[in-house]
């Protein structure tokens, strides 16, 4: 079984982003760009998977500009085994992402997608359920458990009351949660292995995918803020400024 | 304009979530339906007709629906659509799980997560952990929207919608449901508690956790989060995890023990009205959004401010 997962490039986790000062959007130059933690996730699973026997090759796709190859070479650094890059410098909403991926596993024909269940940068949680949608394929996410049966794929989902087992028909599409497993690091020998691993690049266009944005994003600002407070001595005085001055207690 | 919001429920009762949806769907403005999806779910659907400002409930009542399977809600909620402006829920696991899939069905861009209603087709929804707030305007016909709710009141009772059965969309089979393994737990729901008592990897145990954390939350009538360092850890439940891809929460008192507040973290806590930090680190990035904090020792502060109260 051939396993894909999508990747994308975003600022990097441990980065506090700085809101444009003309209200345009967030400052990306000059910032750290790192694979979105929980696609590092999705590729340790395919990994793993391979590992077990359980998948034959494992196919990592981008959707970005140029420099969404470093992310790309990353996954294949870690041990996926060539990859694809969709070339746009456009700002992809994650519908149009998941109407390329539907392209992409046409060509590809996976018997399992793994993404991220959501990117740190627009926080939507949408691609992967869009894309289960348009393929019209089950869909298992916010993964924390994942076993590859004959046909069936059964998965461990964090929900809101605790964990939800369920079990989707193959081919299928998983999203990834935090504690589905820790990703490895690249070694040295392996990067240096993973430049040499196939790259292919495609345009959006080649999908026949029109990329216009359905959102129109009119202003991106400050949060409003929260000041520190005050450093209390003891609990009593904590306890006596929550009943009096709080008024929470 | 008519909007049909999805709503959460056990089958007795809708969550407290589905009423602070309904106020996000209100301020939208127009006609709203409330769709209870679920197998032996009448009790809910009686529920959700006394919230204020629902004109109508539909109740879909099948065995497909009982453990909200993705697949086969979604064909229910497309396949009444139609009549619909704009479709609504609470950013709840299950709504996060199908709202998407809706949307790609009707070949629209969703909007999740929105803070506030700006007009009938503008929102404001946080980006990057909340360190930014963006201001989107749908151009989308239909609109497919999730609501985060720690930033809406919940709506009051007092309506009397009439609750009409719609019938059932089959279920073609892709999922099916295996078991479950809930928490089970007396205290609030961390997503609409007044009050809460967070713990971190400062904890150090799963025994320690409970047995320093769980006495003072249950003394404040408070439910229980965690820092995802100490779900990571499995000092924690993952239900318990509050932050950026946790649960958001903004209750009247937060109290964090033993967390350092990275900004994942503050992403789902920082709308709290009054947040208490204590942490033996005077440093730590937790106390720039406290308003109260308190340096020291937690397995001495947590057990002497049990007793203050």
């Amino acid at each position: 079984m051939k396993i894909l997962v999508p990747v994308k490039r975003v600022v990097d986790y441990n980065v506090k982003i700085r809101v444009k000062a003309d209200g345009t959007g967030v400052e990306l130059a000059n910032v750290k760009m790192s694979m979105n933690p929980f696609d590092e996730i999705s590729v340790e699973e395919a990994l793993r998977l391979k590992e077990a026997g359980k998948a034959t090759e494992i196919v990592v796709v981008s959707i970005g500009p140029a420099k969404a190859e470093e992310t790309i070479r990353t996954a294949l650094a870690m041990g996926a085994d060539r990859g694809i890059l969709i070339e746009t410098d456009e700002t992809v909403e994650p519908l149009a992402v998941a109407k390329l991926l539907k392209g992409v596993v046409e060509a590809e024909n996976p018997g399992l997608v793994i993404l991220g269940k959501q990117a740190i940068d627009d926080d939507s949680n949408q691609t992967g359920q869009m894309l289960a949608a348009l393929l019209k394929w089950g869909q298992a996410t916010f993964a924390s458990k994942l076993e590859i049966g004959e046909g069936a794929a059964k998965v461990t989902r964090e929900v809101d009351g605790g964990l939800q087992t369920i079990a989707v028909k193959l081919p299928a599409i998983v999203t990834t949660d935090l504690r589905l497993n820790e990703p490895r690091y690249a070694s040295l020998p392996n990067i240096m292995k993973a430049k040499k691993k196939p790259l292919d690049k495609k345009s959006p266009a080649e999908f026949g995918v029109d990329l216009s944005p359905r959102l129109k994003v009119l202003k991106t600002e400050e949060p409003g803020g929260r000041k520190a407070g005050v450093k209390v001595g003891s609990v009593a005085e904590l306890v006596e400024k929550l009943k009096t001055e709080a008024g929470v207690l | 304009m008519a909007i049909l919001l999805l709503a959460e429920h056990d089958g007795a009762s809708v969550s407290d979530q589905t009423g602070k949806a309904l106020t996000a769907a209100t301020q939208i403005g127009g006609e709203v339906h409330v769709l209870v999806a679920g197998s032996g779910a009448q009790g809910a659907a009686d529920a959700a007709a006394k919230l204020s400002g629902v004109s109508k409930v539909l109740l879909a009542d099948d065995a497909a629906y009982a453990n909200s399977l993705a697949e086969p809600l979604a064909d229910l909620i497309v396949s009444l659509s139609g009549a619909y402006d704009v479709i609504i829920a609470a950013a709840t696991a299950t709504a996060k799980n199908v709202m998407p899939r809706v949307a790609a069905l009707l070949d629209v861009m969703q909007v999740s997560e929105i803070i506030e209603v700006v007009s009938a087709d503008t929102y404001r929804r946080p980006i990057y952990a909340g360190n930014a707030i963006q201001t989107v305007q749908s151009t989308d016909a239909k609109k497919v929207i999730t609501v985060r709710t720690a930033a809406f009141q919940g709506a009051g009772e007092g309506g009397s919608a009439a609750v009409e059965t719609v019938s059932a969309a089959g279920n073609a089979g892709l999922s099916s449901f295996v078991e479950d393994a809930l928490s089970s737990s007396d205290r609030p729901e961390l997503t609409s508690a007044k009050i809460i008592v967070s713990g971190g990897r400062a904890l150090g145990s799963s025994e320690k956790f409970r047995e320093v954390i769980l006495p003072l939350a249950d003394k404040l009538g408070a439910a229980v989060g965690a820092s995802r360092a100490a779900v990571d850890a499995g000092y924690a439940p993952n239900d318990w995890q509050v932050g950026q891809t946790g649960k958001v929460v903004a209750p009247a008192l937060y109290i964090a023990c033993g967390i350092s507040g990275a900004i994942q973290h503050l992403a789902g806590m920082k709308d709290s009205k009054v947040i208490v930090a204590i942490n033996k680190d005077e440093e730590a990035p937790i106390f720039q959004v406290a308003d109260y904090g308190l340096v020291g020792d937690l397995f001495q502060i947590i057990p002497e401010l049990e007793k203050a109260l």
